[in-house]
Protein backbone atom coordinates (compact mmCIF):
# COMPACT_ATOMS: atom_id res chain seq x y z
CA UNK A 1 0.00 0.00 0.00
CA UNK A 2 2.74 2.74 1.03
CA UNK A 3 4.90 1.40 -1.53
CA UNK A 4 2.14 2.28 -4.31
CA UNK A 5 1.46 5.60 -3.39
CA UNK A 6 4.78 6.08 -2.02
CA UNK A 7 6.40 8.20 -4.98
CA UNK A 8 3.41 10.55 -5.44
CA UNK A 9 3.45 11.43 -2.25
CA UNK A 10 7.12 11.96 -1.83
CA UNK A 11 7.10 14.52 -4.63
CA UNK A 12 3.75 16.39 -3.30
CA UNK A 13 6.10 16.49 0.15
CA UNK A 14 9.01 18.03 -1.71
CA UNK A 15 7.35 20.15 -3.94
CA UNK A 16 5.37 21.79 -0.85
CA UNK A 17 2.51 23.15 -2.86
CA UNK A 18 -1.28 21.59 -2.23
CA UNK A 19 -1.80 18.06 -3.29
CA UNK A 20 -3.30 17.11 -6.48
CA UNK A 21 -7.10 15.82 -6.20
CA UNK A 22 -7.72 12.23 -5.88
CA UNK A 23 -5.57 9.75 -4.31
CA UNK A 24 -6.55 8.09 -1.48
CA UNK A 25 -6.84 10.66 1.37
CA UNK A 26 -8.79 13.78 1.49
CA UNK A 27 -7.83 17.04 0.63
CA UNK A 28 -8.82 19.32 2.86
CA UNK A 29 -8.52 23.38 2.96
CA UNK A 30 -7.35 24.13 6.49
CA UNK A 31 -3.40 24.32 5.95
CA UNK A 32 -2.74 23.18 9.92
CA UNK A 33 -4.79 19.78 9.36
CA UNK A 34 -2.87 19.53 6.08
CA UNK A 35 0.35 20.18 7.80
CA UNK A 36 -0.43 17.72 10.29
CA UNK A 37 -1.03 15.22 7.43
CA UNK A 38 2.49 15.98 6.34
CA UNK A 39 3.46 15.71 8.97
CA UNK A 40 1.82 11.87 9.48
CA UNK A 41 3.25 10.91 6.16
CA UNK A 42 6.70 12.20 6.19
CA UNK A 43 6.50 10.63 10.09
CA UNK A 44 6.32 7.02 7.80
CA UNK A 45 8.94 7.67 5.35
CA UNK A 46 11.53 8.29 7.73
CA UNK A 47 10.29 5.06 10.60
CA UNK A 48 9.66 3.02 7.96
CA UNK A 49 12.97 1.37 7.34
CA UNK A 50 13.60 1.01 10.66
CA UNK A 51 10.60 -0.75 11.56
CA UNK A 52 11.35 -3.16 8.78
CA UNK A 53 14.11 -4.58 10.14
CA UNK A 54 12.88 -4.26 13.28
CA UNK A 55 10.06 -6.55 12.76
CA UNK A 56 12.14 -8.80 10.69
CA UNK A 57 15.28 -9.22 13.17
CA UNK A 58 13.80 -8.43 16.69
CA UNK A 59 10.39 -8.39 17.27
CA UNK A 60 9.77 -10.80 14.93
CA UNK A 61 12.50 -13.44 16.29
CA UNK A 62 11.34 -12.60 19.65
CA UNK A 63 7.40 -14.25 19.10
CA UNK A 64 9.11 -16.52 16.75
CA UNK A 65 11.17 -17.87 19.59
CA UNK A 66 8.30 -17.23 21.96
CA UNK A 67 6.22 -20.17 19.34
CA UNK A 68 9.50 -22.22 18.88
CA UNK A 69 9.79 -23.18 23.02
CA UNK A 70 6.53 -24.56 22.66
CA UNK A 71 7.83 -27.17 19.93
CA UNK A 72 9.51 -30.17 19.58
CA UNK A 73 12.35 -28.13 16.90
CA UNK A 74 15.66 -29.66 16.12
CA UNK A 75 18.42 -28.69 13.72
CA UNK A 76 16.58 -31.37 11.09
CA UNK A 77 14.00 -29.07 11.24
CA UNK A 78 16.13 -26.15 10.41
CA UNK A 79 14.58 -26.00 6.27
CA UNK A 80 10.97 -26.70 7.66
CA UNK A 81 10.62 -24.23 10.63
CA UNK A 82 6.75 -24.83 10.68
CA UNK A 83 6.43 -28.34 10.10
CA UNK A 84 7.43 -29.30 13.71
CA UNK A 85 4.56 -30.43 16.54
CA UNK A 86 4.24 -28.25 19.71
CA UNK A 87 5.06 -29.89 22.82
CA UNK A 88 3.10 -27.77 25.37
CA UNK A 89 5.49 -26.24 28.14
CA UNK A 90 7.15 -30.19 28.07
CA UNK A 91 10.31 -27.79 26.92
CA UNK A 92 10.26 -25.97 30.54
CA UNK A 93 9.77 -29.04 32.48
CA UNK A 94 12.81 -30.44 31.10
CA UNK A 95 14.64 -27.20 31.50
CA UNK A 96 13.71 -26.61 34.70
CA UNK A 97 14.45 -30.21 36.13
CA UNK A 98 17.60 -30.34 34.78
CA UNK A 99 20.72 -30.62 36.93
CA UNK A 100 22.90 -29.10 34.40
CA UNK A 101 20.51 -26.25 34.42
CA UNK A 102 19.89 -25.54 37.94
CA UNK A 103 23.60 -25.95 37.55
CA UNK A 104 23.86 -22.77 35.11
CA UNK A 105 20.99 -20.67 37.24
CA UNK A 106 23.15 -20.88 40.38
CA UNK A 107 26.41 -19.96 38.49
CA UNK A 108 24.80 -16.92 37.39
CA UNK A 109 22.69 -16.14 40.47
CA UNK A 110 26.60 -16.00 42.01
CA UNK A 111 27.83 -13.95 39.11
CA UNK A 112 25.63 -11.19 39.83
CA UNK A 113 25.20 -11.46 43.25
CA UNK A 114 28.84 -10.77 43.43
CA UNK A 115 29.48 -9.03 40.39
CA UNK A 116 27.25 -6.30 40.21
CA UNK A 117 27.46 -4.48 43.76
CA UNK A 118 31.15 -4.73 43.25
CA UNK A 119 31.15 -3.78 39.83
CA UNK A 120 29.06 -0.42 41.27
CA UNK A 121 31.60 -0.13 44.19
CA UNK A 122 34.47 0.35 42.44
CA UNK A 123 33.07 2.56 39.54
CA UNK A 124 31.33 4.80 42.60
CA UNK A 125 34.77 4.80 44.45
CA UNK A 126 36.82 5.70 41.23
CA UNK A 127 33.98 8.09 40.00
CA UNK A 128 33.92 10.04 43.69
CA UNK A 129 37.92 9.87 43.29
CA UNK A 130 37.74 11.77 40.16
CA UNK A 131 34.93 14.08 40.80
CA UNK A 132 36.45 15.00 44.26
CA UNK A 133 39.98 14.73 44.55
CA UNK A 134 41.60 14.08 40.81
CA UNK A 135 41.28 17.55 38.62
CA UNK A 136 44.74 17.48 36.82
CA UNK A 137 45.10 14.94 34.31
CA UNK A 138 40.85 14.09 34.96
CA UNK A 139 40.49 12.56 31.63
CA UNK A 140 43.60 10.45 31.70
CA UNK A 141 42.23 8.73 33.98
CA UNK A 142 38.79 8.52 32.78
CA UNK A 143 39.91 7.42 29.68
CA UNK A 144 42.21 4.97 30.83
CA UNK A 145 39.72 3.29 33.29
CA UNK A 146 37.18 3.09 30.31
CA UNK A 147 39.43 1.34 27.84
CA UNK A 148 38.66 -1.99 28.93
CA UNK A 149 34.83 -1.59 28.06
CA UNK A 150 35.72 -0.98 24.67
CA UNK A 151 38.26 -3.95 24.10
CA UNK A 152 36.76 -7.17 22.21
CA UNK A 153 36.17 -9.93 24.93
CA UNK A 154 37.77 -12.44 22.52
CA UNK A 155 41.27 -9.97 22.76
CA UNK A 156 41.05 -9.91 26.46
CA UNK A 157 40.33 -13.26 27.36
CA UNK A 158 43.41 -14.05 25.42
CA UNK A 159 45.69 -11.76 27.77
CA UNK A 160 43.39 -12.49 30.76
CA UNK A 161 44.28 -16.59 29.89
CA UNK A 162 48.18 -15.40 30.23
CA UNK A 163 47.50 -13.22 33.50
CA UNK A 164 46.22 -15.94 35.07
CA UNK A 165 48.53 -18.80 33.92
CA UNK A 166 49.60 -20.95 37.01
CA UNK A 167 53.36 -20.42 36.69
CA UNK A 168 54.56 -17.63 33.59
CA UNK A 169 51.42 -15.53 34.70
CA UNK A 170 51.50 -11.91 35.51
CA UNK A 171 49.05 -12.35 38.43
CA UNK A 172 50.82 -15.33 40.35
CA UNK A 173 54.33 -13.78 39.67
CA UNK A 174 52.84 -10.64 41.25
CA UNK A 175 51.48 -12.55 44.55
CA UNK A 176 54.95 -14.44 44.45
CA UNK A 177 56.72 -11.18 45.57
CA UNK A 178 54.61 -11.28 48.49
CA UNK A 179 55.07 -14.50 49.42
CA UNK A 180 51.71 -16.25 47.98
CA UNK A 181 51.76 -19.25 45.99
CA UNK A 182 48.72 -18.63 43.76
CA UNK A 183 46.52 -21.22 42.53
CA UNK A 184 45.99 -22.28 39.16
CA UNK A 185 43.10 -19.96 39.17
CA UNK A 186 41.01 -21.13 35.68
CA UNK A 187 41.55 -24.87 36.66
CA UNK A 188 40.09 -24.58 39.99
CA UNK A 189 36.65 -25.30 40.76
CA UNK A 190 36.66 -22.91 43.54
CA UNK A 191 39.05 -20.26 42.12
CA UNK A 192 37.40 -20.03 38.10
CA UNK A 193 34.12 -18.06 38.70
CA UNK A 194 36.03 -15.61 41.47
CA UNK A 195 38.30 -15.11 38.25
CA UNK A 196 35.57 -14.35 36.22
CA UNK A 197 33.95 -12.41 38.49
CA UNK A 198 37.28 -10.11 38.96
CA UNK A 199 37.95 -9.79 34.94
CA UNK A 200 33.87 -8.82 34.80
CA UNK A 201 34.43 -5.97 36.91
CA UNK A 202 37.94 -5.31 35.44
CA UNK A 203 36.27 -4.95 32.37
CA UNK A 204 33.17 -3.31 33.19
CA UNK A 205 33.50 -0.37 35.76
CA UNK A 206 34.06 2.12 33.28
CA UNK A 207 30.70 2.25 32.25
CA UNK A 208 28.92 3.02 35.80
CA UNK A 209 31.92 5.06 36.73
CA UNK A 210 31.29 7.39 33.91
CA UNK A 211 27.24 7.52 34.57
CA UNK A 212 28.17 8.08 38.34
CA UNK A 213 31.06 11.02 37.14
CA UNK A 214 27.80 12.69 35.33
CA UNK A 215 25.45 12.10 38.11
CA UNK A 216 27.98 13.85 40.56
CA UNK A 217 28.55 16.50 38.48
CA UNK A 218 25.45 17.26 38.40
CA UNK A 219 24.93 18.00 42.40
CA UNK A 220 25.38 21.82 43.24
CA UNK A 221 28.59 22.07 45.37
CA UNK A 222 26.00 23.70 47.33
CA UNK A 223 24.92 20.52 49.32
CA UNK A 224 28.37 19.64 50.26
CA UNK A 225 28.94 23.28 51.92
CA UNK A 226 25.94 23.03 53.61
CA UNK A 227 27.34 19.78 55.11
CA UNK A 228 30.54 21.24 55.99
CA UNK A 229 28.72 23.95 58.03
CA UNK A 230 26.81 21.50 59.66
CA UNK A 231 30.12 20.07 60.81
CA UNK A 232 29.78 16.92 59.24
CA UNK A 233 32.76 14.40 58.11
CA UNK A 234 33.65 13.70 54.56
CA UNK A 235 32.21 10.28 54.87
CA UNK A 236 28.79 11.44 56.95
CA UNK A 237 28.01 14.20 53.85
CA UNK A 238 29.02 11.12 50.87
CA UNK A 239 26.59 8.57 52.97
CA UNK A 240 23.48 11.64 53.91
CA UNK A 241 23.64 13.93 51.12
CA UNK A 242 25.47 13.15 48.08
CA UNK A 243 24.28 9.13 47.50
CA UNK A 244 20.53 10.05 48.49
CA UNK A 245 21.07 12.37 45.45
CA UNK A 246 22.50 9.77 43.16
CA UNK A 247 19.99 7.18 43.64
CA UNK A 248 18.52 7.94 39.59
CA UNK A 249 22.08 6.60 38.97
CA UNK A 250 22.17 3.72 41.08
CA UNK A 251 19.04 2.68 39.67
CA UNK A 252 20.18 3.00 36.30
CA UNK A 253 23.02 1.84 36.84
CA UNK A 254 22.10 -1.39 38.77
CA UNK A 255 19.36 -2.26 36.38
CA UNK A 256 21.72 -1.74 33.03
CA UNK A 257 24.70 -3.91 35.01
CA UNK A 258 22.44 -6.45 35.96
CA UNK A 259 20.91 -7.30 32.68
CA UNK A 260 24.16 -7.30 31.11
CA UNK A 261 25.47 -9.55 33.87
CA UNK A 262 22.17 -11.85 34.00
CA UNK A 263 23.51 -12.72 30.37
CA UNK A 264 26.87 -13.05 31.12
CA UNK A 265 28.09 -15.77 28.61
CA UNK A 266 31.17 -14.75 26.54
CA UNK A 267 33.28 -14.38 29.68
CA UNK A 268 33.04 -18.29 30.30
CA UNK A 269 32.70 -19.07 26.66
CA UNK A 270 36.47 -17.73 25.31
CA UNK A 271 38.10 -18.58 29.17
CA UNK A 272 36.83 -21.57 30.58
CA UNK A 273 34.18 -23.14 28.09
CA UNK A 274 32.41 -23.59 31.40
CA UNK A 275 34.36 -25.49 33.18
CA UNK A 276 36.06 -27.00 35.16
CA UNK A 277 33.29 -29.38 36.01
CA UNK A 278 30.51 -26.84 34.64
CA UNK A 279 31.85 -24.50 37.50
CA UNK A 280 31.31 -21.80 35.62
CA UNK A 281 28.53 -22.56 32.97
CA UNK A 282 25.80 -20.02 33.19
CA UNK A 283 22.60 -20.29 31.57
CA UNK A 284 23.09 -18.33 28.65
CA UNK A 285 26.13 -20.46 27.76
CA UNK A 286 23.90 -23.71 28.37
CA UNK A 287 21.33 -22.45 26.12
CA UNK A 288 24.04 -21.93 23.71
CA UNK A 289 25.11 -25.26 24.27
CA UNK A 290 21.62 -26.71 23.54
CA UNK A 291 21.62 -25.26 20.49
CA UNK A 292 24.95 -26.10 19.41
CA UNK A 293 23.41 -29.91 19.90
CA UNK A 294 20.47 -28.85 18.10
CA UNK A 295 17.72 -28.74 20.50
CA UNK A 296 16.44 -25.45 19.21
CA UNK A 297 13.01 -25.90 20.90
CA UNK A 298 14.44 -26.04 24.53
CA UNK A 299 17.00 -24.17 23.76
CA UNK A 300 14.60 -20.94 23.25
CA UNK A 301 12.75 -22.11 26.43
CA UNK A 302 15.72 -21.69 28.21
CA UNK A 303 16.40 -18.41 26.39
CA UNK A 304 12.45 -17.12 27.88
CA UNK A 305 13.08 -18.34 31.45
CA UNK A 306 16.02 -15.70 31.61
CA UNK A 307 14.28 -13.14 30.25
CA UNK A 308 11.44 -13.55 32.78
CA UNK A 309 14.15 -13.33 35.36
CA UNK A 310 15.60 -10.41 33.89
CA UNK A 311 11.94 -8.50 33.92
CA UNK A 312 11.37 -9.65 37.53
CA UNK A 313 14.91 -8.72 38.51
CA UNK A 314 14.70 -5.29 37.10
CA UNK A 315 11.15 -4.70 38.45
CA UNK A 316 12.88 -5.27 41.96
CA UNK A 317 15.19 -2.91 41.44
CA UNK A 318 12.70 -0.69 40.37
CA UNK A 319 10.91 -1.10 43.50
CA UNK A 320 13.77 -0.95 45.84
CA UNK A 321 15.53 1.96 44.41
CA UNK A 322 12.88 4.04 42.75
CA UNK A 323 12.19 7.83 44.00
CA UNK A 324 10.27 7.81 47.40
CA UNK B 1 45.50 20.13 49.31
CA UNK B 2 47.18 18.09 51.59
CA UNK B 3 45.82 15.34 51.23
CA UNK B 4 45.61 15.13 47.15
CA UNK B 5 48.34 13.65 46.58
CA UNK B 6 47.33 10.28 48.11
CA UNK B 7 44.73 10.21 45.82
CA UNK B 8 46.89 10.31 42.86
CA UNK B 9 48.23 7.64 44.33
CA UNK B 10 45.50 5.48 43.94
CA UNK B 11 44.03 6.76 41.14
CA UNK B 12 47.68 5.83 39.67
CA UNK B 13 47.49 1.89 41.37
CA UNK B 14 44.32 1.94 39.46
CA UNK B 15 45.18 3.23 35.99
CA UNK B 16 48.19 0.45 36.76
CA UNK B 17 45.84 -2.37 37.58
CA UNK B 18 43.83 -1.26 34.54
CA UNK B 19 46.58 -0.80 31.89
CA UNK B 20 49.08 -3.65 32.84
CA UNK B 21 47.54 -6.77 31.30
CA UNK B 22 47.30 -4.47 27.90
CA UNK B 23 51.16 -3.24 28.64
CA UNK B 24 51.87 -7.05 29.12
CA UNK B 25 50.10 -8.07 25.80
CA UNK B 26 51.78 -5.27 23.65
CA UNK B 27 55.43 -6.58 25.02
CA UNK B 28 54.55 -10.36 24.69
CA UNK B 29 53.64 -9.87 20.93
CA UNK B 30 57.19 -9.18 20.59
CA UNK B 31 58.77 -12.19 22.56
CA UNK B 32 59.76 -15.33 20.94
CA UNK B 33 57.64 -18.47 21.90
CA UNK B 34 60.40 -19.78 24.02
CA UNK B 35 60.48 -16.17 26.27
CA UNK B 36 56.80 -16.74 26.63
CA UNK B 37 57.56 -19.92 28.48
CA UNK B 38 60.01 -18.83 30.78
CA UNK B 39 59.55 -18.81 34.59
CA UNK B 40 59.62 -16.35 36.24
CA UNK B 41 57.97 -14.45 33.14
CA UNK B 42 60.01 -11.01 31.68
CA UNK B 43 58.58 -8.03 31.62
CA UNK B 44 60.29 -6.23 28.71
CA UNK B 45 61.53 -8.88 25.77
CA UNK B 46 64.80 -10.11 25.63
CA UNK B 47 65.19 -10.15 22.25
CA UNK B 48 62.93 -8.38 20.65
CA UNK B 49 61.15 -9.86 17.17
CA UNK B 50 58.81 -8.96 14.89
CA UNK B 51 58.28 -12.72 13.69
CA UNK B 52 54.84 -12.92 15.67
CA UNK B 53 53.02 -10.44 13.51
CA UNK B 54 55.25 -11.69 10.34
CA UNK B 55 53.01 -15.08 10.71
CA UNK B 56 49.90 -13.20 11.37
CA UNK B 57 49.69 -11.58 8.02
CA UNK B 58 51.77 -13.84 6.15
CA UNK B 59 50.84 -17.62 6.95
CA UNK B 60 47.69 -16.77 8.98
CA UNK B 61 45.04 -14.89 6.63
CA UNK B 62 44.48 -11.69 9.14
CA UNK B 63 44.72 -9.12 6.02
CA UNK B 64 41.45 -11.03 4.83
CA UNK B 65 39.40 -11.09 8.71
CA UNK B 66 40.54 -7.14 9.06
CA UNK B 67 38.92 -6.20 6.04
CA UNK B 68 35.90 -7.96 7.16
CA UNK B 69 35.71 -6.64 10.52
CA UNK B 70 36.03 -3.21 8.35
CA UNK B 71 33.64 -3.69 5.80
CA UNK B 72 30.25 -5.19 8.70
CA UNK B 73 31.39 -2.16 11.13
CA UNK B 74 31.24 0.39 8.45
CA UNK B 75 27.83 -0.65 6.77
CA UNK B 76 26.31 -1.43 9.92
CA UNK B 77 27.70 2.03 11.20
CA UNK B 78 26.04 3.60 8.11
CA UNK B 79 22.53 2.02 8.81
CA UNK B 80 22.74 2.66 12.05
CA UNK B 81 23.06 6.54 11.17
CA UNK B 82 20.83 6.66 9.19
CA UNK B 83 17.76 4.76 9.86
CA UNK B 84 18.20 5.12 13.94
CA UNK B 85 18.54 9.06 13.13
CA UNK B 86 15.57 8.98 10.70
CA UNK B 87 12.93 7.57 13.17
CA UNK B 88 14.65 9.52 15.90
CA UNK B 89 13.28 12.88 14.55
CA UNK B 90 10.12 11.10 14.14
CA UNK B 91 9.68 10.10 17.40
CA UNK B 92 10.73 13.24 18.90
CA UNK B 93 9.39 15.84 16.47
CA UNK B 94 6.48 14.72 14.36
CA UNK B 95 3.18 13.86 15.17
CA UNK B 96 1.38 10.71 14.19
CA UNK B 97 -0.86 7.87 15.51
CA UNK B 98 1.05 5.09 17.22
CA UNK B 99 4.26 6.87 18.20
CA UNK B 100 4.13 6.13 21.62
CA UNK B 101 3.31 2.71 21.29
CA UNK B 102 6.35 2.30 18.81
CA UNK B 103 8.43 4.27 21.06
CA UNK B 104 7.64 1.93 23.94
CA UNK B 105 8.16 -1.27 22.17
CA UNK B 106 11.34 -0.39 20.95
CA UNK B 107 12.60 0.55 24.06
CA UNK B 108 11.23 -2.60 25.59
CA UNK B 109 13.12 -4.79 23.33
CA UNK B 110 16.51 -3.42 25.40
CA UNK B 111 16.05 -5.21 28.19
CA UNK B 112 15.47 -8.93 26.20
CA UNK B 113 18.03 -11.43 25.79
CA UNK B 114 20.14 -11.64 22.90
CA UNK B 115 19.44 -15.34 23.33
CA UNK B 116 16.27 -14.96 22.98
CA UNK B 117 16.19 -13.68 19.67
CA UNK B 118 19.25 -16.09 18.56
CA UNK B 119 17.58 -19.24 17.53
CA UNK B 120 14.78 -17.64 15.21
CA UNK B 121 17.26 -15.69 13.80
CA UNK B 122 19.82 -18.11 13.08
CA UNK B 123 17.00 -20.15 11.40
CA UNK B 124 15.84 -17.06 9.40
CA UNK B 125 19.24 -16.02 8.01
CA UNK B 126 19.58 -19.55 7.22
CA UNK B 127 16.87 -20.08 4.98
CA UNK B 128 16.41 -16.76 3.58
CA UNK B 129 19.93 -18.18 1.95
CA UNK B 130 22.10 -15.79 4.48
CA UNK B 131 24.49 -18.12 6.31
CA UNK B 132 28.22 -17.49 5.32
CA UNK B 133 28.08 -13.96 4.14
CA UNK B 134 27.84 -10.29 4.63
CA UNK B 135 24.38 -9.85 4.56
CA UNK B 136 23.60 -12.29 7.16
CA UNK B 137 26.21 -10.38 9.55
CA UNK B 138 25.23 -7.26 8.86
CA UNK B 139 21.72 -6.88 8.34
CA UNK B 140 20.21 -8.48 11.93
CA UNK B 141 22.75 -5.36 13.42
CA UNK B 142 21.36 -2.21 10.90
CA UNK B 143 19.34 -0.64 13.49
CA UNK B 144 19.09 -0.66 17.34
CA UNK B 145 17.11 0.30 19.92
CA UNK B 146 19.98 2.18 21.80
CA UNK B 147 20.70 4.33 18.67
CA UNK B 148 16.98 5.42 18.34
CA UNK B 149 16.75 6.22 22.53
CA UNK B 150 20.64 8.55 21.65
CA UNK B 151 18.92 10.40 18.71
CA UNK B 152 15.39 10.92 19.84
CA UNK B 153 17.08 12.32 23.30
CA UNK B 154 18.91 14.42 21.10
CA UNK B 155 16.25 15.82 18.81
CA UNK B 156 13.91 16.39 21.86
CA UNK B 157 16.46 19.49 22.91
CA UNK B 158 16.49 20.95 19.49
CA UNK B 159 13.81 23.90 19.68
CA UNK B 160 10.58 23.45 17.13
CA UNK B 161 11.25 27.17 16.37
CA UNK B 162 13.49 25.95 13.61
CA UNK B 163 11.34 23.43 12.30
CA UNK B 164 8.29 26.24 11.84
CA UNK B 165 10.88 28.34 10.34
CA UNK B 166 10.99 26.10 7.73
CA UNK B 167 7.80 25.21 7.19
CA UNK B 168 7.48 29.07 6.77
CA UNK B 169 9.67 28.93 3.98
CA UNK B 170 7.86 26.49 2.59
CA UNK B 171 10.41 23.41 2.95
CA UNK B 172 8.75 19.84 2.88
CA UNK B 173 8.86 17.55 5.97
CA UNK B 174 11.56 15.83 5.03
CA UNK B 175 13.64 18.89 3.81
CA UNK B 176 13.22 20.04 7.16
CA UNK B 177 14.90 16.88 8.41
CA UNK B 178 17.63 16.48 6.42
CA UNK B 179 18.44 19.62 5.58
CA UNK B 180 17.65 21.73 8.53
CA UNK B 181 17.70 19.30 12.09
CA UNK B 182 20.16 16.44 11.32
CA UNK B 183 22.98 18.93 10.61
CA UNK B 184 22.46 19.98 14.03
CA UNK B 185 22.84 16.18 15.74
CA UNK B 186 26.10 16.26 14.73
CA UNK B 187 27.75 15.17 18.05
CA UNK B 188 25.18 12.84 18.65
CA UNK B 189 25.53 11.28 15.21
CA UNK B 190 29.28 11.07 16.34
CA UNK B 191 28.53 9.51 19.73
CA UNK B 192 26.09 7.24 17.71
CA UNK B 193 28.44 5.97 14.93
CA UNK B 194 31.59 5.71 17.03
CA UNK B 195 29.67 3.89 19.82
CA UNK B 196 28.75 1.20 16.57
CA UNK B 197 31.43 0.95 15.27
CA UNK B 198 33.08 -0.49 18.52
CA UNK B 199 29.89 -2.61 18.78
CA UNK B 200 29.87 -3.84 15.67
CA UNK B 201 33.75 -4.21 15.95
CA UNK B 202 34.36 -6.19 19.02
CA UNK B 203 30.93 -8.42 18.22
CA UNK B 204 31.89 -12.09 18.59
CA UNK B 205 28.53 -14.66 19.19
CA UNK B 206 26.60 -14.00 15.93
CA UNK B 207 29.77 -13.57 13.51
CA UNK B 208 31.02 -17.01 15.19
CA UNK B 209 27.35 -19.02 14.32
CA UNK B 210 27.29 -16.88 10.83
CA UNK B 211 30.64 -16.95 9.64
CA UNK B 212 31.53 -20.71 8.23
CA UNK B 213 34.25 -20.17 6.08
CA UNK B 214 37.34 -18.65 7.07
CA UNK B 215 36.78 -16.15 4.10
CA UNK B 216 33.72 -14.68 5.90
CA UNK B 217 35.63 -14.63 9.65
CA UNK B 218 35.89 -11.63 11.53
CA UNK B 219 38.86 -11.07 13.89
CA UNK B 220 37.61 -11.87 17.69
CA UNK B 221 35.97 -14.82 15.64
CA UNK B 222 39.40 -15.67 13.88
CA UNK B 223 41.30 -15.29 17.59
CA UNK B 224 39.11 -16.76 19.21
CA UNK B 225 39.04 -19.94 16.80
CA UNK B 226 43.12 -19.31 17.03
CA UNK B 227 43.05 -19.84 20.90
CA UNK B 228 41.12 -22.77 21.17
CA UNK B 229 42.43 -24.52 17.46
CA UNK B 230 45.85 -25.98 16.82
CA UNK B 231 47.43 -22.11 17.46
CA UNK B 232 46.11 -22.50 21.64
CA UNK B 233 49.87 -22.42 22.40
CA UNK B 234 51.41 -20.12 20.08
CA UNK B 235 51.22 -17.85 22.91
CA UNK B 236 53.35 -15.09 20.85
CA UNK B 237 50.95 -15.67 17.81
CA UNK B 238 47.99 -14.70 20.10
CA UNK B 239 49.70 -11.99 21.63
CA UNK B 240 50.08 -10.16 17.78
CA UNK B 241 46.57 -11.32 17.41
CA UNK B 242 45.04 -9.93 20.09
CA UNK B 243 47.18 -6.61 19.39
CA UNK B 244 45.70 -6.47 15.90
CA UNK B 245 41.82 -6.79 17.46
CA UNK B 246 43.15 -3.97 20.21
CA UNK B 247 44.40 -1.47 18.62
CA UNK B 248 41.96 -0.62 15.72
CA UNK B 249 39.53 0.33 18.57
CA UNK B 250 42.16 1.47 20.54
CA UNK B 251 43.26 4.65 18.33
CA UNK B 252 39.67 5.04 17.58
CA UNK B 253 38.59 5.50 21.00
CA UNK B 254 41.71 7.94 22.37
CA UNK B 255 40.78 10.06 19.35
CA UNK B 256 36.95 10.68 19.74
CA UNK B 257 36.74 9.34 23.64
CA UNK B 258 35.31 12.94 24.48
CA UNK B 259 31.73 11.79 22.31
CA UNK B 260 32.12 8.18 24.03
CA UNK B 261 31.93 9.47 27.46
CA UNK B 262 29.24 12.03 26.59
CA UNK B 263 27.07 10.18 25.18
CA UNK B 264 27.20 7.41 27.95
CA UNK B 265 26.44 10.51 30.46
CA UNK B 266 23.28 11.60 28.18
CA UNK B 267 21.71 8.21 28.18
CA UNK B 268 22.13 7.58 31.40
CA UNK B 269 20.79 10.95 33.28
CA UNK B 270 17.65 11.15 31.22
Amino acid sequence: MVHDTAPDEALRASSGGPPSGGGARTVRSRPRTRRLDRQTFAAWVLVLPFVLLFVAFTAGPVLGSLGMSFTDMRQRDLRTPFAVNGVGFDNYVKALSDETFRKAAFNTAYFVILGVPLTLVVALAAAVLLDRGVKRFQSLFKVGYYLPVVTSIVAIAVIWRFVLSPDAGLLNTVLGWVGIDGPNWLASRTWAMPSLIAMAVWRNFGSAMIIFLAGLQGIPASVEEAGQLDGASSWQRFRYLILPLLRPTVLFTSVTTGIGYLQFFEEPLVMTQGGPLNSTLSVSMYTYQQFGFGNYGLATSMAYILFVVIAVVTFIQFRLLREK
Amino acid sequence: MRRTWWIYVIGALGLLAVAAPFLWMVLGSFKTQGELLRVPPTWWPDKPTTQNYRDLFGKASFPRYFLNSTVVALVVTAGNLTFCSMIGYALAKLRFKGRNALFVLVMATLMIPGMVTFVPLFVLVTNAGLANSYPGLILPFLVSPFGVFLMRQFFLGLPDDLMDAGRVDGTSELGIFARIMLPLTRPALATLGILTFLGSWNNFLWPLVVAQTEDKYTLPVALALYSTGQNAQNFGLLMAGAVVVVLPVLVMFLAFQRHVTKGIAITGLK
